[in-house]
This record gives C-alpha cells, structure tokens and sequence, in this order.
C-alpha cells in the first residue's frame, strides 16, 4: 500500500492507496512545522482504515512549500548568481526583469565570468576559473551560502558549470550549489531565473526535507519517500533537497492525475469547479496537456512545464444577471456564506440556483422560492452552456470525451454536456491533489540540440528515446514499464548541418519494494 | 502621433512586434529587455516620422540575423549593433544620422533602440519589411534600388567582417555563413542611403504601428474583448487599410522540418464551426498561406498571424503546439509592398508557392 500525501499552504490531505483503490483519505490543517500536520494526516488515514506502518510500501508527497516560499518572499537565501558566457550575454545580468522586492531579497550578488558554449559546442571563451576563485573569496566575505551556476548552451555542453562548481566547493565545502543544467532547458534567462529561484530555496528545502522524514518517523514508516515534480513525475528526497524548485507548480498536475484515477479515465477532460472560475484541462494517457506559453511564478519568467489550464468565469458564488442569461465573471468568492440568498444575503449566485431547482439542499431554500421558474431554467441552461464551451475549446478533436467534475462548485452540473461522452462525477475528488502524488510515476528526459549531419534523423530520435528512457530506469522506473511520453522537434532555421533540437519524455512506475 | 519610444512602450512594441512577425523574426522579449536597459539609462529614443527625414541625413539600417533559438540561448553582448555600425561608418567614411530597423516584425523591431539610446541617434518610424521575412534580400530597400553593400557583420567577441557583393542575395548567402561561424547569431548593418531615398523606399509608420498594435491589444483585454476583433477595426484606420479574421480553431497538427536552413512546414487548425473545412497555414519560418479546402484564404506578402484566442498574443513558429487554441488574422500590405518589384522579392513565387498573389479583400468574388 502508498500513501499519497499533499502539502498545501491551507490543508495537508492524505490518501492512502492499495493499488489504484482508496482505502482511506483526510483532510487537516497545514502546520508551521509541517511535520505535525502530517503526522496528524496520517494517524487519521491509518486509524481510519486499520493499517500498520510496516504494510505502508512507499509515501509520495506533493507540496506547494517551495512555491509559496518564493511567492511570499520568506524563508529565503541571498544567492550568489555566476554566469558562465561573457563576452555574451553582458547585455542583460542575472535577474533582469525581476520584481525588485524578490532580488532585494535574494541580495542582488551578481557575477559574470568568461565561459559558455556556442550551439555546436566550441567555447565562447575558455571557462576564467580565477575569477571564479575571486568570487569564491568574496562569498565568503559575504557569508553566502548558496550559489548558482548558469551556463550558456549548458543542456548541451554541462562541463563548465560542473567545474565551476568543483571549484567553489573547493573553496566552500558547505555551499549549496544549484547547477541550471540540472535544472532547465535550453533558453537561457528562464533557466538562469528557475536556478536562482532553486538556489535561494537551498535552507528550507533541508528543513522541509528534514520535517517530511521526521513526521514519517514518527509514525514509524520506514518505507522510502518521493516528493512529485511539476511533470506528474516523482524525485527522491535527496534531489528535491538540491533541486527544490522542480516541484514548482506539482499542485494542478497530482490533482488533474488524480482526477483521472478516480474517475477511471486516463484521457478525459478535467473540469474543476471553485467558487470563482472553473478550471479545465485535458487529460491525455493520464497526463496533463501542457502549456505552451512562459510562465510567471512569483513575478519570475520561467520555462516550467504547467497543465494547460483554461479558466472560465462560472464558479459556486458566481453573479446570476439578466433572468439567468448572464453568469458572472464575478463572483461572492469566499463571501458567500453571507452574500448568497440561500445564506440570508442579498445577491442571486449560481448556488441559489441549484438549490432553487431543489437539486441541491443548501442553506435556506425558502430564501429562493420565488425564483421565477423561467429565470432558474435560463441559468441553468447557461452554465452548462459555459462548462459545454470551454471543454469543447480545450479539446484537441472532435470526438466527445469523458468529463470529469471536481470541486466544490461540480453542483451546478446537473445535465448531460454535448462536448462529453459521459460526465463522471469521483468520490473522494476533494482529495485528487493526495491521489495525484500517491500514482506518480518516474520520468527521464533528454532536451539538447543534435546535428543531423551525416546520420539520420531515426537514428537520432532512437538514440533520444534510449537515452530518456535509461534516465527513466536510473530514476527508479521499472525497466519494463517505461513508456515514450512525449518527442518534440524543432530545427533550428537558418542554420544548415541540419541543426535540431529535440526533446524526449520517457515515463514509468516506481519500482516499489 | 508617437514621437519617441519611452520605457513605456516597449511592451506593446513587444506584443505589436510579435504579430508583424508573422510566426518568425524572433521573440522580441530579448530585444525588449535590451532596448529597455539602454532607455533607462540614456532616456527615450526619438522617433521620426518618414515623411520629416531630412533628405541630406545619413540613414543605415541595422538588425540581428540568425536562428531564434540561438539568442534565447546566447544573450547579446549588448553593444554588437555598436560595432556593427561603427565599422560600417569606417569602411564608408560618412557618419550615420539617423537608424532605420531592416524589419518591423519579430526582435528586429528593437534592434535600433539601444544604439540609437547611447548614440542620441533618430529612429526613422518605418522600416524594408512592412513585416518579418527570412533573408535580407528581400527588403522594399532592395526592391527600390538601394544596394545592400557594404554589410557590416559583427558578434559579442568584437569581431567583424565587411561584405562587398553584387547583390543583396549574394550579401546574404555571405553573411549568412559568416554568421554561422559567429555562434548562429550576428548584428548587421547594411542599406545605407540618404534620407531622400529613405521616403521613396521604406514601409512607413511600421514603428509606431507595432506600438499602436500592442496598445490595441492590452486596450482590447482590459475592456474582456476578443483582441483580434479590435485588431480588425484597428487595422482597417491604418496604412494597411484591410485586416480580417479568416479562421478560429484548434491546432491540430503541426508538420515541420529543416530545409536548407529553413523551417518549413504546414500547420492544420481545425476551425470550431465543425461545418467548415479546416485550414491550412504553410510555413517557412514565417506563416507564408493560408488555404481552406483549396480556397486562398491570405498569402504572402499580407500578413497571417496566428494569435492566442484568449489573450491575443502571436503564437511563433517555434512555440505552435498542438491543441493550442488559436484566432488567424490576416491583413493587407501597404501598396509599397505591392508592386511587381516587392513581388518579384517577397511574393507568393520567391517562395515557391503557385498561388498567385491576391491581395486580402481584393479578389474578384470578395
């Protein structure tokens, strides 16, 4: 049996699994010490269903720690930003186009040295390892603890940042070091960005780490532990303590997955329901869709691969106007137990529709009673209208889909959707973040540029493939289960030698036991 | 009328930019950054209308070549364009007055800003594309007479050739490989004239177009319109006269490859009025046709973007993902880019393609 457990800024949910089936899951609240709140979780979830610690084969856990840390600018390390690339790249230093209140905070150390590769791997300049030496002096001066090292064309050529890294551990044995080809891809500011952001994290993620393990002790789980990634895919402990920012945005991805599960779907649309918006994505072989536009985290420009998520403004405390013709964008939001009808307030949301239909019993009905019949089936009409259209927009063909409702706010749905084959409405969806975690699988990647000059593009692609699914099997997916996830290519126009950048996902299961 | 561009503006150019790119011309979001460190710390550039050059002014043209990818990898030095242009002022011997961007479209819609920042130099308010295209040969500077020669070529080492050729498409095929051996990017300087010539030959207001264009766009978002409608309107009161929204839908497949040096492919875009055929956008770095159900919908040289329904932004080549959701603007070029000269460079057949060019609006059954 696994334990998914996610780590939200509110609530800390549990889930315990056996297989794909949910034996027992919670709700509690998140803790400052987080640990305490996961302890309290997971006695609830094991008291619930009778299970021993030792039957417990593997523990995920998803956390929007890291995220919020960043957002709220807390608990933060002043980092030590090297560049490896001049002449090149001087134009613009580390951190432009950063909030200023974030590189106030991370202490604006910038360096640029001598370094870097052209595309096809020969060196802008020969890496300046003195000046190298220089910065490690002045770390020290500084009391940095933490740096990291981005260099030009790295997802191709890591050499450099790997000895630059040599040298200042050589310096400063206990310096964390956030190397950005470990981290991103090619494209260069949102790698730079994603590894300072990895590096400022370097403190709390051995804290967070610390407080994940001692909570598992303290039950008595001595089963290994993983922490899910922002690709639906899960890291040891010991790579989120170095590489923290890779579970950036890990939320939507575990509860679109675990949408998935629950319903019994690997391809479907997701539609999740709030109060304000309903959110939907497309499942595809139980993985999120991604976006393909940069995304901001915390006011940063990075290159992380988010669900691609449409959201559109119905939600549970949305404004009913014009005899139920006009739904929202606005919306009561969290107000709604004192401004909806049915709560003795004075405005028509969408949940006094429901209830006014006599499909939900919520709060006060006779508060809604003389809703004008004809207005009540206008509304309705309209929000399934809305739902209709958005997960028909998100859809990649035609063909109707599985609809799979979560949130609070799944009430308004009451009917058939013309863009769904069926509409499936899961138990336990209130904790499909917990499912998502525990069901994550192992990933391995491969994104460089290969040249095609005097190969083939085949045999190119076999050897990407080979490569991300062994990097699969080395971050423990059993060999027999690794799957080609997702191949990507894009030549590089205007350069001849058949340039091209190509980039393979390979997943598989964990090997558990 | 705008008559500088301030820190301000540099969005919207960024955004305005992106969909004169039809599909290429690179991300300006480098070029933006860079312009906005120089402005900052010299002040806004001045920005001068076409028609108020004056005729005795040295005017060159300036901008980047190479692959996209390569600069959102290897950030510029910053003062390549310096270089570039200094070396063509030595080779020549005349002092540059005032800059003009080569191309309107993509990250060369910046290229300009920063050296005429430091230099307190003009920005002429128009440029030789009206849009973006591949290759520097195909300029309305080139379709009018103006040589090419010398090209300045020059990279982040500070190091810099001069070309000398008999034609433009000679200076490209050139500098295209020198450029290459720079690292798969370079910062040019080429097309040097007075500013009598400049009236005769360039795509006016392109500048403040792409600016207005940005403008239109967050106006548009702000108010919960559908940006490409505003578009529409907007286009129709400019010099480009025409725009229309030919398509709405999801992409649905993207076929690319590597020709030569060039990304060529087709995308399919499913259009959301099931009852429609779909459509079809040939590729060749930029978005060169749009075709449904063998009816030409827009080509080359008009522009056809392919926007984000939501928030109005040019979706690149490069960035075209399947399922994206996806509004195809098109729009009409100016005359300027018109003529059977431009054509000869830049229409439908420079690009092998059969059909022949209708202007947008004007075909016989329109």
């Amino acid at each position: 049996m696994r334990i998914g457990i996610d780590v939200g800024g509110t609530n800390t949910d549990a889930a315990l699994m056996d297989g794909m089936r949910v034996v027992a899951s919670c709700k509690s609240p998140t803790t400052g010490d987080v640990s305490s709140g996961i302890v309290a979780a997971l006695k609830k979830v094991l008291g619930d269903s009778q299970v021993e610690p030792a039957q417990i084969e593997a523990v995920m856990i998803g956390t929007t720690h890291f995220t919020n840390a960043v957002v709220e600018r807390r608990r933060l390390l002043e980092v030590a930003a090297v560049r490896l690339g001049l002449p090149a790249t001087r134009a613009l230093p580390p951190m432009t186009d950063w909030p200023d209140d974030l590189a106030d905070t991370l202490g604006r150390h910038r360096y640029m040295v001598r370094g870097g590769h052209e595309f096809d791997g020969r060196e802008i300049s020969p890496l300046d390892e003195a000046e190298i030496l220089r910065i490690a002096g002045e770390m020290k001066a500084k009391g940095l603890k933490s740096a990291a090292i981005t260099s030009v064309f790295s997802p191709v050529m890591p050499g450099m940042e790997e000895r630059a890294a040599e040298i200042l551990r050589n310096e400063i044995p206990d310096i964390a070091l956030s190397l950005s080809h470990e981290i991103g891809r090619v494209g260069f500011l949102e790698r730079e960005n994603a590894s300072i952001m990895n590096a400022c994290l370097a403190e709390l993620s051995k804290r967070v780490i610390a407080s994940f393990r001692q909570a598992l002790r303290d039950m008595n789980i001595t089963a290994p532990f993983y922490i899910s990634q922002n690709d639906g895919t899960l890291m040891t402990p010991d790579h989120v303590e170095r590489y923290p920012v890779l579970t950036f945005a890990s939320g939507p991805t575990n509860s679109m997955r675990g949408a998935a599960l629950l319903a019994g779907e690997p391809d479907a649309m997701v539609v999740d329901i709030g109060g304000t918006t309903s959110d939907v994505g497309m499942l595809m072989q139980g993985f999120p869709r991604e976006s393909a536009v940069a995304v901001d985290i915390g006011g940063v420009r990075t290159n992380f691969r988010m669900p691609d998520v449409l959201a559109t403004g119905l939600g549970g405390g949305s404004l009913v106007r014009d005899d139920g013709a006009r739904i929202g964008p606005d919306s009561v939001g969290y107000e709604i137990t004192e401004k909806a009808l049915v709560f003795g307030g004075d405005t028509l949301t969408t949940t006094d529709i429901v209830v006014a239909a006599g499909l939900e019993d919520i709060g006060d009905r006779s508060r809604v009673a003389r809703i004008p019949a004809a207005t009540i089936e206008t509304a309705l009409t309209t929000m399934h209208r809305m739902i209709d259209e958005a997960v028909d927009r998100m859809k990649t063909s035609a063909e109707p889909l599985p609809v799979i409702l979560v949130g609070g706010g799944s009430i308004l749905i009451s009917r058939d959707l013309p863009s769904a084959s069926k509409v499936i409405r899961p138990e336990n969806a209130a904790v499909a973040n917990a499912i998502g975690a525990a069901i994550a699988q192992v990933g391995g990647e491969v994104d460089r540029i290969f040249s095609l000059e005097g190969t083939s593009r085949e045999v190119v692609l076999e050897g990407a493939k080979r490569e991300a699914s062994a990097n699969a099997v080395a971050a423990g997916a059993a060999e027999g289960t690794v799957n080609i996830m997702d191949i990507e290519e894009v030549p590089l126009a205007y350069l001849p030698g058949s340039a091209t950048r190509i980039r393979v996902k390979a997943v598989g299961d964990l090997v558990i036991g | 009328m705008i008559e500088a561009v301030t820190l301000a503006d540099l969005d919207d150019l960024a955004v305005g930019a992106a969909i004169l790119g039809t599909g290429g011309g690179g991300d300006p979001y480098i070029g933006k950054l860079v312009a906005r460190a120089a402005i900052a710390e010299h002040g806004p550039v001045q920005l001068v209308p076409l028609d108020q050059a004056n005729d005795d002014w040295q005017v060159l043209s300036c901008g980047a070549m190479g692959a996209p990818t390569i600069l959102i990898e290897k950030l510029p030095q910053g003062e390549e364009m310096d270089q570039a242009v200094a070396a063509w002022e030595r080779c020549t011997g005349r002092a540059v007055d005032a800059l003009i961007p080569f191309e309107a479209g993509g990250v060369n819609s910046t290229a300009p800003l920063a050296l005429a920042a430091r230099r307190k130099l003009p920005v002429l308010d128009a440029d030789g594309m009206g849009r973006a295209f591949p290759r520097l040969e195909m300029e309305t500077f080139n379709a009018y007479g103006v040589p090419a020669c010398p090209v300045a070529v020059a990279d982040e080492k500070g190091n810099v050739s001069i070309v000398e050729t008999g034609d433009a498409a000679q200076a490209e095929w050139i500098a295209r490989g020198l450029t290459i051996r720079m690292g798969g990017q370079s910062y040019i300087a080429n097309y040097g004239m007075d500013g009598r010539t400049a009236k005769r030959v360039s795509v006016p207001g392109t500048v403040s177009l792409a600016i207005e264009i940005g403008r239109v766009v967050s106006g548009a978002k702000r108010r919960r319109e559908r940006p490409v409608e505003a578009l529409v309107s907007y286009f129709a009161t400019t010099h480009y006269e025409a725009a229309a929204l030919i398509g709405s839908g999801k992409v649905t497949d993207i076929a690319r490859r590597e020709v030569n040096g060039w990304s060529v492919g087709t995308v399919r875009i499913e259009t959301f009025d099931k009852e429609d055929a779909d459509i079809e956008v040939t590729i060749q770095n930029e978005n060169l046709s749009a075709t449904q159900g063998g009816r030409v919908l827009a080509v080359v040289p008009d522009l056809i973007s392919i926007l984000d329904r939501d928030t109005g932004a040019a979706i690149s080549t490069e960035r075209l993902r399947y399922g994206q959701r996806v509004d195809l603007l098109a729009v009409r070029v100016p005359e300027i880019m018109r003529t059977p000269e431009a054509l000869a460079l830049f229409g439908p057949k420079a690009f092998g393609l059969d059909h022949p060019y209708v202007p947008l609006g004007m075909a016989k059954d329109d």
